[in-house]
């Protein structure tokens, strides 16, 4: 099959049989996952290696994380489409590409975790309006449909799909009306993402994990949020920056980087100061109110004190003072660490925010919990890997996401 | 979900919930009903203009 009218005219792709090669090789991980997944629909949770105390284990790390890393995309729509930053709609494109992977990756994870997907509707028909969970579950779906609806305007623009006059209006007409989408996206992210650190705030038997309120919000709501919109354009930035490596092009101009990264280093910075201040009060003043000192909860060789420097100083301060300076974000190596450490810091977060939580001991006579993945936990958790890596190569190939690679990459 | 649910309660948390929900369900439906039927009208109406790609 010719497949040259498929792909957007004024741009190079790599030949036919070096495609297919690229998506055979990540099709192949993508079937391990898929193989796992149906083996846990099949058998049961029995395939994992969750316990009594891990209730909350990989599955929903990677939940939380790729949510946290996912937010680039609400995050450049606000700053797009209600603040005005214009610059960002040569990004954005991809931005909500990497938001639309995440978000369907968070999904299919949460059904393959709850057991019995036949039953996910639950959630929705039987809402429990006092959990924050049913709250994440209603904002997930209704931005992965909002995320959805942002996609497919730049599906419609490929220039096959786009010869066909009701499809090429209702691309436009969908471009037309995209900051309501936006602004329904923001309005949504805040309350899923809070949400999901609402819940690790309000375990009031666990103190490691619980916070003080406002309202009926513990300081984690806003601390997820917050991190979310720091660090999800960092996640984009660094994909955005495979993407280029790997195609051997230079897909968006430094400017638009350099300001999406400005924005993302001053969120890190102010977001790492009340991170600092909320783990100050918690050590000092909420954990010894309820019988114990910070060090109860570091005294494992796993979890030790280094993981908290490792999470506030290592990959929260340092990236944030880099993305800060101009000379930092000048110098493509401090930039492309700063990034890096940024995406690790919000992950590590999700992981201590989950896992550390489920470890530690909340009674004196309770050793420290452990748990190992199996290995479907471990392939249903790449699995999304796999998938984003063909969404993207399938969307770069065939769709107009970087609006100033003809300007970047001119063909003689 | 639905005031027809047996769990229903007309109490404010169940108005506040499910009242943000329905709300931001309604903007996402109008919003693409309205593209859906302007794409429509216009595609009816004959005009295909070369718009340039990737103006999102």
């Amino acid at each position: 099959m010719k497949e040259t009218p498929l792909i957007p005219a004024g741009v190079k792709r790599c030949s036919t049989w070096q495609f297919s090669l690229w998506m055979t090789a990540a099709t192949a991980v993508l079937a391990w996952g898929v193989y796992a997944m149906i083996l846990i629909w099949w058998k049961g949770l029995n395939q994992t290696n969750m316990n009594d105390a891990y209730g909350f284990a990989l599955w929903i790390w990677a939940d939380l994380a790729i949510i946290a890393i996912g937010g680039g995309a609400f995050f450049s729509g606000f700053l797009t489409y209600i603040i005005g930053k214009k610059e960002l709609k040569n990004i954005i494109n991809f931005a909500v590409i990497i938001g639309f992977i995440c978000y369907s990756c968070a999904l299919l994870i949460l059904a393959i975790d709850i057991g019995q997907p036949l039953r996910g509707w639950f959630i929705f028909w039987h809402a429990n309006v006092h959990s924050m969970l049913t709250e994440v579950a209603f904002c997930l779906s209704c931005y992965f449909a909002v995320l959805t609806i942002e996609f497919i305007p730049l599906i419609l623009e490929n220039p096959k799909l786009n010869k066909k006059p009701f499809l090429h209006h209702l691309s436009h007409n969908m471009h037309g009306i995209m900051a309501i989408f936006a602004a329904t996206g923001v309005f949504l992210s805040f309350f899923h993402q809070g949400s999901l650190g609402g819940v690790a705030g309000v375990l009031y038997g666990r103190p490691f994990a619980f916070r003080e309120h406002i309202f009926i919000w513990p300081w984690t709501f806003f601390l997820f949020t917050w991190s979310a919109a720091a660090c999800g354009p960092c996640f984009t930035i660094l994909v955005t920056w495979i993407t280029e490596k790997i195609t051997r092009k230079k897909l968006v101009k430094q400017s638009v980087i350099q300001l999406f990264a400005k924005i993302s280093g001053w969120m890190i910075i102010t977001y790492i100061i009340a991170k600092t201040i909320d783990t100050v009060y918690w050590a000092f003043v909420t954990a010894p109110g309820m019988g114990f000192t910070l060090m109860d909860f570091y005294a494992s060789p796993t979890y030790n004190i280094g993981i908290l420097f490792a999470e506030i100083v290592l990959c929260g301060f340092i990236p944030g003072l880099i993305l800060i300076t101009k000379r930092g974000r000048e110098n493509s190596f401090l930039l492309m660490t700063a990034v890096i450490l940024a995406v690790i810091g919000v992950c590590l977060n999700r992981w201590v925010m989950v896992l550390q939580v489920m470890a530690v001991p909340v009674f004196s006579f309770n050793d420290w919990y452990t748990y190992w993945p199996s290995w479907q936990e471990v392939a249903t958790t790449v699995l999304p890997v796999a998938y984003g890596i063909i969404v993207i190569s399938l969307a770069h190939r065939y769709l107009p996401v970087f609006p100033q690679e003809k300007e970047l990459n001119p063909i003689d | 979900m639905f005031p027809f649910c047996f769990e229903w309660a007309w109490d404010m948390s169940h108005v506040v919930f499910m009242g943000a929900l329905w709300y931001a369900l309604s903007i996402i439906g109008a919003g693409l009903t309205f593209a859906i039927v302007k794409s429509v009208f216009d595609s009816a109406g004959g005009g295909h203009d070369d718009q340039d790609p990737g103006h999102h």
